[in-house]
């Protein structure tokens, strides 16, 4: 799991065989000029903070996580567009029928970009240092959760096995978020770029890498550019801005007034509206026991009556038609509707339903009259505090509607727009905080990965984390079945494993899924070989093949 | 030049009546969401038309203008105060005492106060009204806002003091207080009321941009900063030009506040002859 600026963000990491939605042999984006690609050149688009590591292992947040996509080098990688994990610096891989056994073939004659050789043994380091607890590598905590205890054994300067206590239900999937780095020089990487410069505040300088594995016709390697550039802009209209003037060709997840301007000035060739992303945001009440909120409101929201009248008071159908002008979609639960094949069929969004909401409440002793603020059975006003992330007009329309919904059932809501590093002290150190609006991202389509959040003792089980024993029977239940799907490699039993799942959150509601918003991305006509997908990063997952079209000389 | 001031002060009393009014001649309350209408037109029903929520234009102008001229003034009082108390004791002190005073200017002067405020707002209760969130925002813009003023004001003294009217008070045996209260601070009136003058537009300013930056007044509370971040979809303004109504009112008063900084209508720095011991 890895924090972002405007969302908390899953590294869901478990692969997916069977996934709907995806597209075999996609067609590429060829850009303004088609034809064939141009070599050279350098890419510009905006990361909107300061990286925080350069330790790949470590990325945590959406400017680490794009330079590790860019300079990182993958065993296998997920190709966004079709949604099908491809060889990458594993040549091939075989998994032992029992699911308990992965063996990887890697590609000989591969270098590091010092040039020094990848070897089984960088492979293993590697994942020896991603699990190493005293690490605190998200994508460890990943492995962890999918794989459990693992061995690994080196077969080969080229083969390498990885051993699992238990059936794996989908070994291959967690290490598509894993860069391969090296044993020997951790400046060294095997992607397509490589660091160049970095100048803090200004920008991230990435160059070619001239020992990248991956070639073209007549043998020359890729990347086509010759570097990226990745300015730090905090401010989106300013990113906004310099796209529309030419001096950034992507802009990753737009939101609607975005996608229109740009529309309105550059024509609609310029944007490409993706449809529903693996992307919910949420809304969910701080359970925490030790959390310094007064005793009565922990009670409210520990409280699943409490819980599912507020599901029930929100009118998803404006949040979507106001806040994102349509480019949305009600949200029934954690897996978003993109996600046809793991989605649980026949769920639901929590239907607007303001008598079914004052019925839940008045069972739990709650009780207003007519136009009066609501009080508990011990005569406390109800009003609560939803802190979420400053700046962002969608997630402000969303907070300023919750809190207009919540209104005509006598609740209030003070609304705390806090930057976002503050909004993660309170929800990841502090609890000190009462509910919370933010948005919760996956980068694949298969849910395993997203164990880290929905197991009671998981750091990130948003609103109640690091359970010793599962606090209520329904996180008991999930963490059984999140067991039960992670030891088979049988598709029918790990989904029916999921929609219980889905439908356990739905009945508490200890998140409330809003909506999931459509991937909507800008892309310079001059991009060549784009191939946007719903799955993050939406445009440049592919920057070994983009090309630059040069811009025509008046 | 004076029919300048007077259409300032016309339009300063009018934007004020008008904001102090709010309650009584909105045409609905700024937080009412009619959520049917989303960004419509003027009309009779709404004659700024409505934002994208569908809340009325013009009571929520009305309500944040309220908000923003009663605080912006009160911030730029607060940071006077202490911009004179500053800036004549370390004028009329000079040594160490001005050393000090000049050390803590500099000192305040180089603080990231967006980052302090962003701070302030980070740990402040979660449960504070929207009205103690601005008004602790405005108070900090004051108590943070008064370098500058306090540099002007120490120079003004210096100047005061080595003028010819001080030396022939001095030679009258005007001394200590008596000189203080009757020469000195008569002569500082007008530095220390430009600087009041001044300050307002620049705390109005300074709330915009917080608002900008989604950390000045929050939901559903309009203020102009809030209404400002409208302008920021300027491809829409060309179709719908009334959503300019925020900016064209801070402008308005902006160069109002200009017109009027100079009250008693004199150049130069207003200093007055030797006052009547």
């Amino acid at each position: 799991m890895r924090f972002a600026r405007t969302s908390f963000v899953l590294i869901c990491t478990a692969a997916l065989a069977g996934a709907a939605a995806a597209t075999d042999h996609a067609p590429l984006r060829a850009g303004g000029g088609g034809g064939e690609p141009v070599w050279g050149g350098e890419l510009r688009f905006a990361i909107h903070a300061e990286p925080k590591t350069w330790d790949p292992l470590l990325a945590a947040d959406d400017a680490t996580d794009a330079i590790r996509v860019l300079t990182g080098g993958y065993l296998v990688r997920l190709n966004r567009k079709t949604q099908k994990h491809e060889a990458g610096l594993a040549e091939s891989w075989k998994i032992s029928p029992d699911g308990r056994k992965i063996e990887f073939l890697l590609r000989s004659g591969v270098q590091f970009s010092d040039g020094t050789p990848f070897k089984a043994d960088d492979v293993a380091y590697t994942l020896k240092r991603a699990i190493d607890p005293n690490l605190h590598a998200p994508i460890g905590d990943s492995i962890r959760a999918t794989a459990g205890d693992f061995a690994i054994a080196i077969a080969a300067l080229n083969r390498i096995i990885l051993t699992f206590a238990a059936p794996v239900a989908n070994p291959i999937g967690m290490l598509d978020s894993l860069p391969i780095v090296s044993s020997h020089n951790d400046k060294a990487v095997l992607g397509p770029f490589e660091l160049a410069e970095y100048k803090p505040g200004a920008y991230v300088l990435l160059k070619r890498n001239p020992y990248y594995w991956r070639t073209v016709a007549q043998g020359r390697r890729l990347p086509y550019l010759d570097g990226i550039r990745l300015d730090i802009q905090t401010n989106r209209d300013i990113e906004l801005q310099r796209f529309r003037k030419g001096e950034f060709q992507l802009m990753e997840a737009i939101d609607a007034d975005s996608l229109n301007r740009i529309t309105s000035e550059m024509g609609a060739a310029a944007v490409e509206d993706l449809g529903p992303a693996f992307e919910n945001e949420m809304f969910w009440f701080n359970e925490k026991p030790d959390a310094p909120i007064p005793a009565y409101k922990k009670d409210w929201f520990q409280s699943r009556n409490f819980r599912r009248a507020i599901a029930e008071s929100i009118h998803l159908d404006d949040i979507v038609r106001l806040a994102y002008q349509g480019r949305a979609t009600a949200a029934a639960g954690i897996i978003s509707k993109a996600n046809q094949f793991w989605m649980k069929q026949g769920l639901a969004p929590h239907a607007f339903n303001l008598a079914s909401a004052r019925k839940r409440l008045a069972q739990d002793g709650f009780h207003s009259l007519e136009g009066q603020p609501l009080t508990d059975r011990a005569g406390h006003l109800v009003e609560f505090s939803v802190v979420t992330t400053s700046g962002g007009k969608t997630r402000t329309r969303i907070a300023a509607l919750l809190q207009d919904d919540l209104a005509k059932i006598g609740i209030k809501l003070n609304i705390v727009p806090l930057d976002f590093p503050s909004m993660l002290e309170r929800i990841a150190r502090t609890a000190n905080y009462e509910s919370a609006l933010l948005g919760l991202v996956g980068e694949d389509v298969d849910p395993a990965g997203e164990a880290n959040v929905w197991l009671s003792g998981a750091p990130q089980h948003m609103w109640n984390p690091g359970q010793k024993q599962p606090a209520t029977a329904w996180e008991a239940e999930i963490d059984k079945l999140i067991a039960a799907q992670a030891a088979t490699a049988d598709q029918k039993k790990r989904k029916a494993a999921f929609d219980r799942i889905q439908q356990i959150i739905w009945d508490e509601a200890p998140v409330i899924h809003l909506v999931n918003r459509n991937a909507l991305v800008a892309i310079s006509p001059r991009l060549g070989n784009s191939q946007a997908a719903v799955l993050n990063p939406h445009v440049f997952w592919n920057a070994d093949v983009l090309y630059l079209i040069p811009e025509k000389k008046p | 030049m004076k029919i300048l001031r007077v259409l300032a002060w016309t339009i300063l009393t009018v934007t004020a009546a008008a904001a102090l009014s709010a309650p009584l001649i909105a045409p609905a309350p700024y937080e009412k969401q009619f959520r049917e209408f989303p960004d419509a037109a003027p009309s009779r029903q709404f004659p700024l038309g409505t934002d994208e929520l569908g809340r009325d234009r013009l009571s929520r102008l009305l309500y944040g203008t309220r908000i923003s001229l009663l605080l912006a003034p009160s911030a730029a009082l607060l940071a006077t105060l202490i911009a004179a108390a500053a800036g004549i004791a370390a004028g009329v002190f000079g040594g160490r005492v001005e050393q000090l005073i000049l050390s803590i200017v500099d000192l305040v002067a180089s603080l990231p106060w967006l980052f302090l405020l962003i701070a302030v707002r980070a740990v402040m209760p979660l449960n504070v009204s929207g009205y103690t969130s601005v008004a602790v925002t405005f108070l900090l813009l004051g108590a943070l806002g008064w370098a500058g003023a306090a540099r002007v004001i120490r120079s003004a003294v210096l100047s005061v003091k080595e003028s010819g009217f001080m030396i022939e008070a001095r030679a009258l045996g005007i001394r200590g207080l008596r000189l203080f209260v009757t020469q000195l601070l008569p002569n500082l009136r007008a530095p220390v009321l430009a600087q009041f003058w001044l300050s307002i537009p620049l705390f109005l300013l300074a709330e915009a941009n917080l608002g900008v930056l989604g950390l000045g007044v929050s939901e559903p509370l309009p203020s102009w900063g809030n209404l400002l971040l409208d302008l920021v979809n300027h491809h829409e303004i060309a179709d719908q030009p009334w959503r300019l109504a925020p900016a064209v009112l801070l402008v308005m008063v902006l160069l109002s506040l200009q017109a009027v900084q100079n009250p008693d209508g004199r150049r130069g720095n207003g200093r007055r002859a030797l006052a009547e011991a």
